[in-house]
């Protein structure tokens, strides 16, 4: 959590946007990330933290149909748009064919980097329904993960796509 | 983190008032793929970052024969236009290249100008694609070659209350290529240790140079146009041993230093080795068989 110097204290902006598919609205400090309004202020944890610099991917979310570092976009920025997090991705008491994959290929370990494995998968699947192996791990290059060793992330990606299908 | 104000400008005249009011104090904000990891990393304080990315003028992309690229566009709007990946190869490259998907879903080819990094991937390919850029402060509005703005690591030719609006490419001749390629230890996502973008245009048989660019990234205190290479090659005949010449004499005109990522060796050494890589896959390019 950034630690801002209580004298300094500028105004919070009123911010809309669809997250989830839900209409939602909230109070942003201008100078927080999209990822920390997230967590902190919308209570929505599935998103992580891990390099805060835009290395790792781990905090990916869908904003428009693009996915980006939402420790790089700041939260006021939000408005207006339509975002997806991980917590948006499983179908109403089941889950989506990735989470399912990822699940039956040991695709992850510590986990932290499978919410952001998981959006940007799920995105390049919906744009690209053929994407092959190269494309995948181009796509993915993005996102970094310290236990698992990719392939079984790459092979849980392929195997959704045959299911997506 | 010092806080700052948040500003969201709608027009080219909001954006610079509000510069001109916070002067030093205020910042461009468009992908902030610099911006928000220097403002976290503390490099340096803000009143307030100015978005720039409601700005009309700022987020426009035309192809009208040239190329008029507003500074806050995003890197995968350039590259997923395929009338433009035709047109303007060298700036196609560096593009796709900038970080990953995520970065390039925000970062700007105008970002990558304005941070003004030595390394940055973006800058050459607008050197040798004949690139100027468009600034605008509340005195007016000029324009200059780009390879005039970059003035030393981290600095610009953007006075107090300016800011860049777009980038403008002419309109490439008949037989005309680029290409730009870097050196990297990793195969995506890291920093140059030397990049070279290359620009020709061979006469209508194909055989010889009529005129051509280089520029070289990461082996200087600014990405360096390489004048003398680029004047040497007009005239020539298109082979690879013309440009493994040409290589020779871009390597002259580089001043790297050693750091962490390369040797000054080294970089003399990859600046001969992408010259040449480079202007034979811009030929390629130009010949029409890429
Ligand atoms: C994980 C990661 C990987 C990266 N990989 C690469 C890479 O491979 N190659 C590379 O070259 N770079 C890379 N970068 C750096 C960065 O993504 C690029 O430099 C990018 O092009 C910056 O664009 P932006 O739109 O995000 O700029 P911002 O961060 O919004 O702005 C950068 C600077 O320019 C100023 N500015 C922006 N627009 C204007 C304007 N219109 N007028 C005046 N000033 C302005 C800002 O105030 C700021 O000082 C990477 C960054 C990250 C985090
Ligand atoms: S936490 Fe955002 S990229 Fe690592
Ligand atoms: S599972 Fe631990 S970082 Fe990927």
């Amino acid at each position: 959590m950034t630690q801002i110097p209580e004298q300094q204290f500028v105004h919070k902006v009123p911010v809309q946007c669809t997250l989830n598919g839900q209409s939602t609205e909230f109070l942003a400090a201008p100078y927080l990330s999209l990822l920390e309004i997230l967590r902190e202020t919308l209570g929505l944890t599935g998103t992580k933290e891990g390099c805060n610099d835009g290395n790792c991917g781990a905090c990916t979310v869908n904003v428009d149909g693009r996915i980006v570092d939402s420790c790089l976009m700041l939260g006021v920025e939000a408005q207006g748009k339509n975002i997806e997090t991980i917590e948006g991705v499983a179908p109403a008491g089941g889950l989506h064919p990735l989470q399912q994959a990822f699940l039956e290929e040991a695709a992850l370990q510590c986990g932290i980097c499978t919410p952001g494995f998981l959006v940007s998968a799920k995105a390049l699947l919906e744009a690209e329904p053929n994407a092959d192996e190269h494309r995948i791990r181009l796509w993915l290059a993005g996102n970094l993960c310290r236990c698992t060793g990719y392939d079984k992330i790459i092979r849980a990606v392929e195997k959704a796509r045959e299911e997506m299908k | 983190m010092h806080p700052y104000q948040y500003i969201p400008a709608t027009n080219i005249t909001e954006a610079v008032s509000a510069l001109a009011r916070y002067g030093n104090r205020a910042r461009i904000l468009a992908g902030g793929t610099d911006l928000l990891v220097q403002l976290r990393g503390e490099r340096y304080e803000l009143d307030a970052v100015v978005d720039a990315k409601a700005i009309p003028e700022l987020v426009e992309l035309t192809l009208d024969g040239g190329l008029t690229i507003g500074a806050a566009v995003p890197c995968y709007q350039v590259y997923e236009n395929l009338a433009i990946a035709a047109a303007f190869p060298g700036i196609i490259d560096a593009a796709s290249l900038i970080g990953g998907i995520q970065i390039q879903s925000r970062a700007s080819l105008g970002g990558n100008l304005c941070n003004s990094t030595p390394s940055a991937d973006g800058i050459c390919p607008l050197i040798v694609h004949s690139g100027v850029v468009t600034i605008t402060g509340v005195d007016g509005t000029r324009t200059m070659p780009v390879e005039e703005f970059s003035t030393g690591p981290g600095r610009n030719a953007l006075g107090n209350g300016e800011m860049l609006i777009s980038i403008n490419l002419p309109k490439p001749a008949a037989h005309f290529g680029a290409a730009y390629q870097r050196f990297i230890p990793r195969n995506e996502m890291d920093i140059a240790v030397v990049g070279v973008a290359s620009a020709i245009t061979l006469d209508a048989t194909g055989q010889k140079v009529e005129s051509a660019r280089i520029a070289l990234a990461s082996v200087g205190p600014t990405p360096i146009f390489a004048k003398q290479a680029s004047e040497f090659l007009a005239g020539q005949t298109a082979t690879e041993e013309t440009f493994a010449k040409a290589g020779a004499i871009a390597s002259t005109e580089a001043t790297p230093i050693s750091d962490m990522r390369g040797t000054i060796k080294q970089r003399h050494h990859l600046v001969e080795v992408l010259t040449r890589r480079t202007l034979v896959q811009a030929v390629r390019r130009a010949r029409g068989n890429a």
